[in-house]
């Protein structure tokens, strides 16, 4: 049996996206490889939500190609995933939650189970399995929203802003989550807006300023000294966040 | 005694005494405004959600028109309704006018743009925010707003109740179609309407008492059942 094509990498080409004859994303290429997390920085504004969704393929790009190597193919099993802000479960249980992810996601029905279980216990929620979804707390849903992804197992996943409203100990487990999802081969590609966050999840850095990407760089190296100056500006805190 | 005082007393005697012709009439009441309700949800849920994550070219158009039809006058829906079922009418072989069945018809059609206009709104505003997360799942958008209906299933029931109070409450249609036939298609509204023109004004008002007291008791119910379920399952 051949091994399924990888998803990756995934390429953009000259993106450009508009919204209402409004710019948002001027113009980037770029290439997304298996490996290396990505954290995305920027000002408030500067089209990085939007640059995660033009990729997840939640919006389309007003000009410019975004293709994968070997793009999923339609009511298969999803290979990329997303997590947003602010998680949106279903009044369920926990453990339904993910299994209806998996239903919805293109996985035999046989496998759900095993799977979505597993699935819990990895994100530390295997106690609150069959707790409705809508009584967790911000943390634990942030959680659940996790587990939904891990058991999809995905190529790639997207997370945009995931512990913006969370507290520091909610947060650490939410990257605690990540990082083991990418130690079991999932590529990174996240949103943040905290630095402490960038410097601990970082293995690079995309910097984006206006809806263009300015810099691309091992985080060390921007995070000490960024190419730009935009991104100095930025990372002594005189931009809008 | 006045009036308000004899129809509250009045009132009160119809239902502890459960007169066996009240009881009938309350039966069909809630038969026909029921099942009209049951069949406009059907199709009055599935236009709802279709109509939130419906993109074409005519859209803004059948959007004001459902919205119109919020204000639709019951007696206009039984008007159409006699026409479409009288024996000359193009479904008149059916041989259902004033029947319950065409009361059922013409009440379903009053109270479906109730369902299909207000759950739009509801799908449409819950999809505001979770349209992202499940398209990104995989979700297609028409079972994305399923999914929003059931995540806002309590919304949902208040909804229907809307719907059934409407159906519940109005006269015109189920006069013309079913033509008020004592012990057929005799309902509380066209019994009210009858009173009032035959000058029993006491009875008239007691028997609107006695089905505020009915719809009261389906709200009750709702209610209780929302609460309990909403506590135990979040």
């Amino acid at each position: 049996m051949r091994a399924p094509l990888s998803l990756l990498p995934l390429k953009l080409e000259g993106v450009i996206f508009e919204a209402r004859g409004h710019r948002i994303i001027k113009g980037i290429s770029t290439t997304f490889k298996h490996g290396l997390r990505t954290i995305v920085l920027g000002p408030n504004g500067a089209g990085k939500s939007v640059l995660l969704r033009l990729c997840h393929g939640l919006l389309e790009p007003t000009a410019g190609a975004i293709t994968w190597n070997s793009p999923e193919v339609p009511g298969g099993p999803r290979k990329q995933a997303m997590v947003f802000q602010r998680p949106v479960l279903l009044r369920r249980s926990a453990l339904d939650n993910v299994h209806y992810a998996l239903k919805v996601g293109g996985l035999p029905a046989r496998e759900r189970h095993d799977r979505a279980y597993e699935a819990l216990c990895k994100v530390g929620l295997e106690a609150q399995a069959d707790r409705p979804a809508r009584v967790l707390s911000g943390g634990e849903q942030q959680r659940l929203a996790l587990a939904r992804v891990w058991a999809l197992r995905p190529e790639i996943l997207f997370l945009d802003e995931p512990t913006a409203s969370l507290d520091p100990g909610a947060t650490h487990e939410i990257e605690r989550v990540i990082l083991a999802l990418h130690q079991a081969g999932t590529k990174i590609v996240m949103v943040t807006h905290n630095l402490g966050q960038a410097r601990r999840l970082a293995d690079e850095i995309m910097f984006l300023y206006q809806g263009r990407l300015l810099e691309r760089q091992p985080a060390d190296q921007f995070l000490k000294n960024p190419a730009s100056s935009e991104a100095a500006r930025f990372l002594e805190g005189e931009l809008p966040w | 005694m006045n009036t308000f005082g004899q129809s509250v007393l009045r009132a009160f005697e119809l239902i502890v005494h459960a007169d066996a012709e009240l009881v009938r009439t309350v039966a069909l009441s809630l038969f026909v405004s029921g099942s009209a309700c049951l069949w406009a949800s059907g199709f009055g849920l599935a236009a709802g959600a279709g109509l939130a994550v419906a993109r074409f070219q005519g859209l803004p158009a059948v959007l004001l028109l459902v919205n119109t039809l919020l204000a639709l006058p019951s007696v206009v829906v039984g008007l159409v309704v006699y026409l479409l079922l009288s024996r000359s009418g193009p479904l008149g072989s059916w041989g259902i006018l004033f029947t319950p069945t065409a009361m059922v018809i013409a009440q379903t059609i009053l109270v479906f743009p109730v369902v299909a206009a207000l759950s739009r709104q509801l799908v449409a505003d819950a999809l505001r925010e979770g349209s992202d997360p499940l398209r990104s799942m995989g979700a297609r958008p028409f079972i994305a707003a399923l999914l929003m209906l059931l995540h806002a299933r309590w919304a949902v029931v208040t909804v229907l109740l809307t719907a059934f109070g409407r159906a519940i409450a109005e006269v015109g249609a189920v006069m013309i179609v079913g033509g008020n036939i004592d012990g057929v298609t005799r309902v509380m509204t066209t019994t009210i309407a009858l009173e009032t023109s035959k000058g029993d004004l006491p009875l008239a008002l007691a028997l609107g008492l006695v089905l505020l007291a009915i719809v009261l008791a389906v709200n009750a119910g709702a209610y209780v059942v929302k609460e309990t379920a909403q506590h135990r399952y979040g």
